[in-house]
């Protein structure tokens, strides 16, 4: 892998962490009942940590190459990382920048997304670059337990009330065409185990898993859906308007 | 070994060990009662010392509990201040990932800890794939483990939340991680 691979790669799963925990951290202070908004906020918090490890350590990784040709803001930080590249620099899964929808889209695609990066995460543990493999050890342990969480939840829409069903149903079908993404450049093995976990929970959830279909795709070249833009200018808007401000 | 050599090693072993009761002496903000070496996140304590005599570095190694922790940097900051405090100016603090951190190097002394202010210490060890609704926990209160999940995450990363069916108090549960 050349080096500018490397860091490409550590800013798409810096990105996918942060993405999806600035959207978990949107239901804060807005939960259906105070239990899971501490749930979602707390699970929020363990997404922005794995993202500033990711980012900490491309960040290392640009400062020792110390090559402006390299398109990065010298001397690159967590921060400039996050706060100073636009939506074409971003390398995350476009399934995680799509809006939260109602409780059903959120916790689905907590689920969808969390059962592969728990696969993912298992596969990098044993990565020849230790830095690497360590955050995965660290990020394995907290990925665990969203895909608990979010599972449970998948389980108990489906098995639930003709609303409940119907709204996860309605989830399902919005969010499907997204998780394809997931598997581009990653073996095989981890769809197969991805699809035989989705296998196990759609079947205690009475849930049926769709055909095979036609599968977004572009997140990975920054090519995102509108939602990014949104999101970025929300969460960069303080570093933008106050270059280098700190709390 | 010549004699120098062997009283350098002496004294770098009694600043250590000077260096670990300090860090006995700071709690983990948000669970007050909670020294951070009975919660296990101080991983080595290490000296360099220097060739020109000035005063030698010393290396703290701190560990996160969960990845988001933000009292991670509370911690930092307060291990600075109080080696200063003791006169020590040239602290370095790292942190590492790997191993992770994991609840069984909690102390027995910081489970009792945790109990008596209020929240259940964790039960069997880490990587058990059993669910926490199937765990007896114990209600810190009256000890009755007739006890129920409310919620997988509690007030923070760390706690997961239970209700006593007995004394009917609500509580924390310190996960097992
Ligand atoms: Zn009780």
């Amino acid at each position: 892998m050349t080096t500018l691979n490397k860091i490409n790669y550590l800013l798409h799963l810096a990105d996918n962490a942060l993405i999806i925990g600035h959207r978990c951290s949107e239901w804060c202070g807005h939960g259906p009942v105070l239990e899971q908004d501490i749930a979602i906020s707390n699970i929020a918090l363990d997404y922005i940590g794995q993202a500033r490890n990711f980012y900490q350590y491309a960040a290392e990784i640009i400062n020792s190459e110390n090559d402006p040709s390299l398109g990065f803001v010298l001397p690159a930080t967590e921060d400039s990382l996050a706060y100073l590249r636009d939506t074409p620099d971003f390398k995350n899964n476009l399934i995680v920048e799509l809006p939260n929808g109602d409780w059903a889209v959120t916790t689905l695609r907590l689920f969808l997304f969390s059962t592969y990066q728990f696969y993912l995460y298992n596969q990098l543990v044993n990565d020849a670059d230790t830095q690497l493999s360590a955050i995965a050890e660290k990020s394995l342990k907290e990925v665990t337990y969203h895909l608990r969480w979010s599972g449970d939840w998948v389980i108990r829409l489906g098995d639930g009330t003709e609303e409940s069903k119907l709204k996860i149903e309605k989830a399902i079908e919005y969010l499907w065409p997204y998780t394809g993404e997931m598997f581009i450049n990653n073996d095989d093995s981890i769809s197969s185990d991805w699809n035989k976990k989705l296998s196990s929970i759609f079947h205690d959830a009475t849930l049926t898993i769709p055909a095979k279909s036609w599968m977004q795709e572009g997140g990975l070249k920054g090519i995102h859906t509108e939602h990014l833009g949104y999101i970025l200018a929300e969460m960069q808007y303080l570093q933008r308007a106050y270059p280098n401000s700190e709390w | 070994m010549n004699a120098d050599n062997k009283n350098t090693r002496i004294s770098e072993e009694a600043t250590i060990d000077a260096v670990w009761a300090i860090l006995k002496t700071i709690n983990d903000p948000e669970i007050p009662v909670l020294s951070i070496t009975d919660l296990g996140v101080i991983r080595n304590v290490g000296i360099q010392n220097q060739t020109d005599s000035s005063e030698p570095i010393i290396t703290i190694t701190i560990t996160p509990t969960y990845s988001g922790c933000p009292a991670m940097d509370l911690i930092s900051v307060q291990i600075k201040m109080a080696m200063i405090a003791a006169g020590f100016h040239q602290t370095k603090i790292e942190q590492a990932l790997s191993p992770a951190w994991t609840t069984d190097w909690i102390t027995e002394n910081g489970k009792q800890q945790l109990k008596a202010y209020g929240i259940a210490p964790p039960v069997g060890k880490s990587f058990d794939n059993a669910y926490l609704e199937d765990l007896a926990i114990e209600c810190p209160q009256c000890n009755s483990k007739n006890t129920t999940l409310i919620s997988a995450f509690g007030s923070t990363a760390c706690k997961a939340l239970f209700k006593c069916n007995d004394c009917k108090e609500p509580f924390d549960y310190f996960k097992c991680h």
